[in-house]
């Protein structure tokens, strides 16, 4: 995972809320076995009429989302199926990072996984960036605060993600140094509690 | 470790630290069981060969295909094979499975199945354990007073290749349901109910716990249900301590213990409930008595009401005037009566053989309403052929439904079964975000009843009424 430390970027606003990740990505597009290529699945079934064109009207067909990094979304974003295809999707139409007021656990743990960052802020600051489409914000990792035009907010960060962000550290590459601690476990613990089928 | 009395997840989450969270790192968190599907393993597997890592438990890792096969019969009557990039997953599967030392139960073999259906009917779903599985809807095999969530791709790597994951323990929810259901009422319209009342996001960053005395005389089956949805409403995991209805269900499976090991197990599984006085971070209190047929009337899975209410007025909710136009339904009218196309039976909701009864009831000397299409799909090759033993494939298909081969199906619209734009579903699976069953579908849920129901008056309809 490469280090994130700074996002700075104009903003696409998609005020809508529960923002599923089949929204995000149809289950049409999954299948395959790789993680490569998910961009023309994102929001597929808002952005695309069926004959390809963009529909009209859809923030991110919109001239000025062109190269916007930062997504702002409703309530509860990311909520629904596990697919981490759908951070691979947002990160493969650009995106870096996204903005709302709560994000869906497997989501948020996704997203931290692959080093783009879900910024829960408040509702002054998400109504503020809700309002501004396009407005300019700076997301600071190691501060773990958003900024902007009129305004600035805190988010939630964990400690050891926040080091993971920074430092480009991967969580496998962790879990694997704790290897003495856990064939410790399963020494103590004993054989798998199955009868073989 | 938590002093004092504990929760059934706190003392599950207690016996499976490797290392404990401190404020700057998560739990190191064991995991008993590892199950894997052809859709979410794929890019796990190429990232363990990219680092020259093997899986650390293969005895501890089972993997089925479920997500993206056919469901359907070939013309020699039996399943149809995946093909173009789905084929692709199933060799990936295979292939990933056999290089590494992966036990599989692939198309064709008799223990195949939706990956939450047939953890619990082998018994590798048990009580006091960890289960995780690339996969929201694994909170299922909470039922058994497991431990049981789902992961992303990358955690899914985490698993095979340390058998653990990074984690804090998550807050504890407690949603007791007292009282008796009704007639009619069933397992899938108590957990509608829960999350029509606190919203799809209500019980994020925290395990449910299913208590009180309706859900004690639940079946297994049913708790199955139930732990199902937790996901729906925001929660990882979802659970129901473990009684002798568990122990019973799982005697003499397959990969359950037997003999002494037997006995030592249930000993050990009878500490796991939680203890008097363990305090739990928010409860929740519905009586089940009060409760009726549920059924969704929009596209996220807390916009639930009666079978017999009226659909909500928006009253300026834009997401609430979003999904009315996408359902294309007007607020005030009643939903009872309402045409549909099509019903699906199935998913890792309601695929489970007590599932399909509850549906066969309905269509029993019945036919499906000229212009619906029906799909009743089971859940596992075990669950069809104990289907077909009871004769229930015969009541579906005089009924006119299709009767199909296991899998995840039109629950989420990966394979060919698929709705068409605009048409109406009432659906037994899990969710009715837009296009989740085909783009444009739309998707009513609802239990296997009133799906029945809906199948053979063409409509909506409220099952007691089929049922006097």
């Amino acid at each position: 995972m490469k280090a994130v430390k700074e996002i700075r970027s104009r903003t696409v606003v998609l005020p809508a809320e529960n923002v599923d990740t089949d929204q995000i990505i149809p289950a049409r597009f999954l299948v395959t076995t790789s993680r490569e290529g998910l961009g023309k699945g994102l929001f597929a079934d808002w952005r695309w009429e069926k004959d390809g064109r963009p529909k009209a009207g859809f923030a991110l067909n919109r001239p000025e989302a062109a190269g916007a990094r930062v997504l702002v979304a409703g309530r509860n974003f990311g909520c629904g199926s596990s697919r981490e295809h759908a951070v691979w999707a947002l990160q493969a139409g650009g995106f870096d990072a996204v903005v709302s007021t709560a994000f869906a656990d497997i989501f948020r743990g996704n997203a931290l996984k692959n080093g783009f960052l879900p910024v829960q802020v408040d509702e002054a600051a998400h109504a503020r960036l809700v309002e501004a489409p396009g407005l300019e914000v700076t997301i600071d990792v190691g501060a773990r605060e958003i900024a902007f035009e009129g305004g600035r907010s805190a988010f939630p960060l964990e400690p050891f993600a926040r080091y993971c962000l920074l430092n480009g550290q991967d969580e496998l590459a962790f879990l694997l140094s704790r290897e003495r601690e856990i064939a410790a476990y399963e020494e103590a613990a004993g054989p798998a509690p199955w009868r073989s089928a | 470790m938590a002093d004092g009395p504990r929760t059934l997840l706190e003392k599950v989450w207690d016996a499976h630290l490797v290392s404990a969270e401190t404020d700057d790192t998560p739990a190191v968190l064991y995991v008993d069981l590892h199950l894997v599907h052809e859709v979410t393993s794929p890019q796990a597997f190429s990232e363990l060969r990219s680092r020259g890592l093997g899986v650390r438990r293969p005895d501890r890792t089972v993997a089925t295909m479920d997500h993206a096969i056919p469901t359907r019969s070939g013309p020699d009557g039996r399943r149809a094979p995946a093909e173009g990039a789905a084929a692709e997953q199933v060799s990936a599967l295979e292939r990933n499975c056999h290089d590494f030392g992966v036990t599989l139960y692939p198309v064709g073999d008799r223990r195949q199945g939706i990956v939450h259906v047939i953890g619990p009917e082998l018994g590798l779903t048990q009580p006091g354990s960890t289960i995780v599985c690339g996969d929201s809807h694994t909170s299922t095999h909470g039922a058994f007073g497991a431990l049981a969530f789902g992961i992303g791709t990358s955690e899914v790597g985490h698993v095979l290749a340390t058998q653990c994951l990074l984690q804090r323990r998550p807050r504890t929810f407690a949603a007791d349901f007292d009282g008796t259901l009704g007639a009619g009422v069933t397992a899938k319209d108590l957990i509608l109910a829960l999350i029509a009342r606190i919203g799809t996001g209500g019980a994020t960053g925290h395990a449910l716990e299913y208590r009180g005395s309706a859900v004690r005389s639940l079946s297994m089956e049913e708790r199955m249900t139930v732990c199902n949805m937790s996901i729906e409403a925001g929660a990882r995991a979802g659970l129901v301590a473990p009684d002798d209805t568990t122990y019973a269900y799982l005697a003499g499976r397959s990969y359950a213990p037997a003999g002494d090991a037997w006995d030592a197990a249930v000993a050990r599984w009878r500490t796991l409930p939680s203890d008097d006085g363990a305090r739990f971070d928010r409860v929740e209190r519905i009586d089940a008595s009060s409760l009726t047929p549920m059924i969704t009337w929009g596209t996220s899975p807390g916009m639930g009401i009666s079978v017999r209410e009226a659909v909500p007025e928006p009253d300026g909710d834009l997401g609430l005037e979003k999904a009315l136009r996408y359902m294309g339904l007007e607020p005030g009218k009643p939903l009872l009566g309402r045409r549909i196309d099509v019903v699906f039976i199935g998913s890792c909701t309601n695929s489970r053989l007590s599932d399909l009864r509850e549906a066969a009831r309905v269509f029993r000397a019945r036919k499906v309403a000229p212009g619906v299409r029906a799909l009743v799909v089971p859940g596992s090759e075990q669950v069809k052929k104990e289907a077909e033993v009871e004769g229930l494939d015969r009541v579906f298909r005089e009924a006119g439904a299709e009767w199909r081969e296991p899998g995840c199906s039109m629950c989420l619209a990966m394979n060919d079964d698929r709705l068409e734009p605009g048409q109406y579903a009432v659906s037994t699976s899990n969710r009715n975000f837009e296009g989740r069953q085909g783009p444009g579908g739309r998707t009513f849920l609802a239990s296997p009843l009133t799906a029945a129901a809906a199948a053979v008056t063409g409509a909506i309809a409220d099952p007691r009424e089929l049922l006097r």
